[in-house]
């Protein structure tokens, strides 16, 4: 991204959650920001990384994102972390004893919590942070506080030497909302102060830290008490009173504009005495939290009557047409009517991009048997649907390459001569892919791997990582060999290969060779995505009508750029019936990638006549 | 427009056709007039070829930025069985300003899904108002299928409240800050949508 000014102070800007904390982030003097991609936390870095006087990095992974940050608030500069809410699973090592060093500088973290599950692999709810490593957590309704909980946050932290959780969720992050921004402030690094007895973890020197953790408990849930983020509206309608927080509070809000609402802004450690004194003053006390009982179990623990996820769902959020019939419920008022049901229309998933270089793994890997094929997260993810059905698991990050080997070492007696192979993105591989493979390799594996190298983080719009050789604004930066990186794993050198996964009978023949060899074989397959700058477009494709037979092989590679026109069933000689497919390719769409000309050979396929006017056809 | 004096705005399409971005030209246009606006996605992996839908909430005060079912003012289609898919989001008597382009997915093209015949009878039947007309064509016409979302934006120009002008001054600003060359021709775009619905509106009432 280009460095643009940024908006003087005072402006009143249109933006979504993730840019109002980079503004604020920015405006706190922050120094050091580090993050890995995740939807929908990725904006954050993205946007500070366009701003000056700041040092921004795509990390490999989100842990060492959160070690690049405690080393910088070590330092005694304001550091910043993001990351989506599965990132946390990963940094939360560093995170567990950072608790007990504390910090210098101000350190904070904002987690991305995917509630509704728009593009993850789970739904976790990242209060449990808080609570777990003894941290207090903000919570943010909209991109206004967002901004404004982000420099308290700073404050905080110095003030307390702790860093502080900034929890978001996809309707904060991704909602555009009006903020006025302000000035920023310097801040310089008080510098690294030596002191063994605090920053070297040994159980010793942990075990005295733990101590002071409670005592700080005691004093941030004071601070609770009295923070003016968590606030009181009386409301006339005494019947429901609401504790609730995040984007939950403006549903609230929205439902029931006479109900008290106690809203959580600085929600842990929970302000128990300020919640009891609320309760006393409506008749019933409902907790709207997103996702999990937290705040619902804390109150119950301390004796504090409510109702939560008794009348509300645990999963997803908590919008209006979800709370005003459980409330109506509740009061024994009538339901409000359902409006009308929604149109029986098709799915959309979401698909490859056109000519995209995964494309021809997929047709590859869907054309050989009795394989079962441990996969990982990204855009290759999708090769699990229509038409390739070529993935068998994912889990998380990096574990194609655990799994995989599990699948080889725990196989049953009827599978012991099914092939496993593993498929893993470069990004992913980096992230944490690596250490699987190593173990793989040192543990005698059976395992066929497919490193993806399209040099980009694909799936969350492109990023650049170590494999890519640029860095987070685009410049040069030192580029991994990855066939050498997996050599020097152990691999051996004649079962790594570097195939161009557009020319298919190479793919198909290197896949089939190496599958039959009882080892690891990493085949490592080179070609940008079509999203990045290096992707050259070539002369488009079309199909001749009068050519194709309707075999259908082309939509087999499922480029979204050919067209199925017309269906008609026919009876072979053999007696068999068979579907024929006919189809066009839109051209205007089409890169000329060459893959579905291999497997058509009635050499329909052919370079489009550029001379004729674009048809825009109709289904 | 409901009690509050909040209006709800739907735009519905598929990703990669700038249903977002059209989304935040209009909020950014609602913003200019002083309103209070918030503009939000339900969008699975938006990027290619899934499902988006965009809401914008725009009045003195907006709380949730969800608009939803059956309270939505406007419906824009850039799509035609996306507008389809989400109508029952209007309120009764909604008006649907949709383009009778009709993208077709790999589910239907592989035959695991049958694509609607006609949306546009479909739409109708439950009683909504519609306007249709052909954005894809029109931008085409214009030189760039890219245009699509400049069409659309000047088919809901007349079915706002507020004048035409703030709407387009939102787009030309825009294109002028980051695509200077291209200012003139979206300006062309959102006259034709805007002509494309009229037209259609009066075919709608004949
Ligand atoms: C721990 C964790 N961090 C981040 C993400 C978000 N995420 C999903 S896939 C992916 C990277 C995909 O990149 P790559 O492996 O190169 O595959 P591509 O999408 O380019 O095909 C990321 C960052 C995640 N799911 N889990
Ligand atoms: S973004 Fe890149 S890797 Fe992902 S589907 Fe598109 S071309 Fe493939
Ligand atoms: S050549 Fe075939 S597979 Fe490649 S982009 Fe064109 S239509 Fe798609
Ligand atoms: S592979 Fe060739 S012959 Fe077969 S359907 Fe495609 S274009 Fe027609």
């Amino acid at each position: 991204m280009a460095a643009i000014l940024p908006a003087p102070s005072n402006s009143r800007l249109l933006l979504s959650g993730n840019e109002a904390v980079a503004r604020a982030v920015w405006e706190s003097g922050c120094k050091v920001a580090a993050a890995y991609p995740g939807t929908p936390s990725t904006e954050m870095l993205e946007v500070l990384s366009t701003y000056p006087d700041i040092y921004t990095e795509w990390s490999v992974n989100e842990k060492v994102s959160l070690e690049v940050a405690i080393g910088a608030a070590f330092a005694g500069s304001r550091s910043f972390c993001c990351m989506k809410h599965v990132g946390m699973n990963v940094a939360s090592d560093a995170l567990m004893t950072l608790t007990l060093t504390g910090v210098i500088g101000g350190l904070v973290i904002a987690i991305a919590d995917d509630v509704g599950l728009s593009s993850s692999q789970n739904e976790q709810d990242s209060r449990y942070w808080g609570r777990f490593a003894h941290i207090p957590l903000f919570e943010p309704a909209d991109s206004q506080e967002a901004y404004e909980m982000t420099k308290i946050a700073f404050d905080f932290s110095e003030k307390h030497q702790v860093p502080v959780i900034l929890r978001m969720t996809t309707r904060i992050n991704h909602v555009k909302a009006l903020v006025t921004v302000g000035e920023r402030m310097a801040h310089a690094a008080s510098g690294f102060k030596k002191e063994p007895a605090r920053w070297v973890m040994t159980p010793a020197g942990a075990g005295k830290r733990i101590p002071l953790m409670f005592e700080r408990d005691k004093t941030l849930r004071a601070e609770a008490e009295i923070s003016p983020l968590n606030t009181i509206e009386n409301g006339k309608d005494k019947r429901v009173g609401f504790v609730t927080s995040g984007p939950a509070y403006m549903h609230v809000r929205e439902s029931f504009p006479d109900a008290p609402v106690l809203k959580l802004g600085f929600s842990c450690p929970i302000p128990l005495e300020k919640i009891r004194a609320f309760a006393k003053t409506v008749e019933k006390l409902v907790v709207a939290e997103e996702v999990e009982p937290l705040v619902e179990t804390e109150l119950k623990a301390a004796g504090i009557e409510c109702l939560g996820k008794d009348i509300l769902p645990k999963q997803g959020e908590l919008a209006p047409n979800v709370l005003r019939p459980a409330i109506a419920k509740l009061l024994g008022e009538p339901i409000p009517e359902m409006p009308a049901t929604p149109a029986q229309v098709f799915p959309r998933p979401p698909t490859m991009c056109v000519a995209c270089p995964h494309l021809g793994v997929y047709y590859t890997l869907a054309q050989i048997k009795n394989i079962t094929i441990s996969g990982d997260i990204g855009c290759y993810t999708l090769g699990a649907g229509h038409p390739w059905n070529a993935l068998d698991t994912t889990i998380s990050m990096g574990a194609s390459m655990g799994i995989a080997l599990g699948l080889d070492k725990g196989r049953a007696e009827a599978d012991k001569d099914k092939r496993i192979l593993a498929v893993i993105g470069d990004s992913t591989f980096l992230h944490m892919g690596m250490q699987g493979l190593l173990d793989m390799v040192y543990n005698g594996g059976n395992v066929t791997v497919l490193l993806l190298d399209n040099r980009a983080v694909g799936m969350t719009g492109g990023q650049s990582n170590p494999g890519t050789g640029r860095d987070i604004h685009g410049q040069e930066a030192p580029r991994v060999d990855f066939a050498k990186l997996v050599e020097s794993l152990g691999v051996k050198k004649e079962r790594i290969h570097v195939v161009d996964p557009y020319v298919l009978p190479k793919l198909f023949k290197t896949i089939r060779d190496e599958i039959k060899i009882p080892e690891v074989s990493v085949i490592i397959t080179d070609q940008p995505c079509v999203l990045v700058d290096d992707y050259k477009k070539q002369k488009p494709f079309e199909v001749l009508d009068e050519k194709c037979t309707g075999c259908g092989n082309c939509v087999d590679v499922g480029c979204p750029a050919i067209h199925v026109t017309r269906r008609e069933k026919v009876v072979k000689p053999s007696g068999k019936e068979v579907e024929l497919q006919f189809v066009r390719i839109e051209t205007s769409a089409c890169t000329g990638c060459n893959l579905c000309v291999q497997p058509c050979a009635p050499e329909a396929i052919v370079h489009a006549d550029l001379t004729k006017p674009i048809r825009l056809v109709k289904h | 427009m409901p009690d509050n004096n909040v209006t709800n705005i739907l735009v519905v399409g598929i990703g990669g056709q700038g249903v977002m971005t059209a989304t935040e030209i209009l909020a950014e246009a609602a913003i200019a007039l002083g309103h209070d606006a918030k503009k939000t996605e339900v969008a699975g992996m938006a990027q290619r070829g899934g499902v988006v839908s965009s809401h914008l909430r725009f009045g003195p005060k907006v709380l949730s930025p969800q608009i939803m079912a059956g309270t939505a003012d406007l419906l824009v289609g850039f799509e035609s069985a996306e507008a389809m898919r989400w109508c029952h989001m209007l309120r009764p008597g909604g008006l649907v300003l949709m383009n009778t382009a009709r993208l077709v997915p790999p589910v239907v093209d592989i035959g695991l899904y049958e694509y609607p015949d006609d949306p546009l009878a479909e739409i109708k039947a439950r009683g909504y108002q519609v306007h249709a007309f052909d954005a894809m064509a029109i931008a085409l016409e214009l030189g760039d299928v890219r245009l699509g979302n400049t069409v659309m934006l000047g088919a809901m120009a007349d079915h706002l409240p507020f004048p035409a002008e703030v709407l387009l001054d939102a787009i030309l600003k825009r294109f002028g800050a980051r695509k200077p060359h291209m200012v003139e021709v979206n300006r062309k775009a959102f006259e034709a949508g805007r002509a494309a619905a009229k037209m259609a509106a009066e075919e709608a009432v004949a």
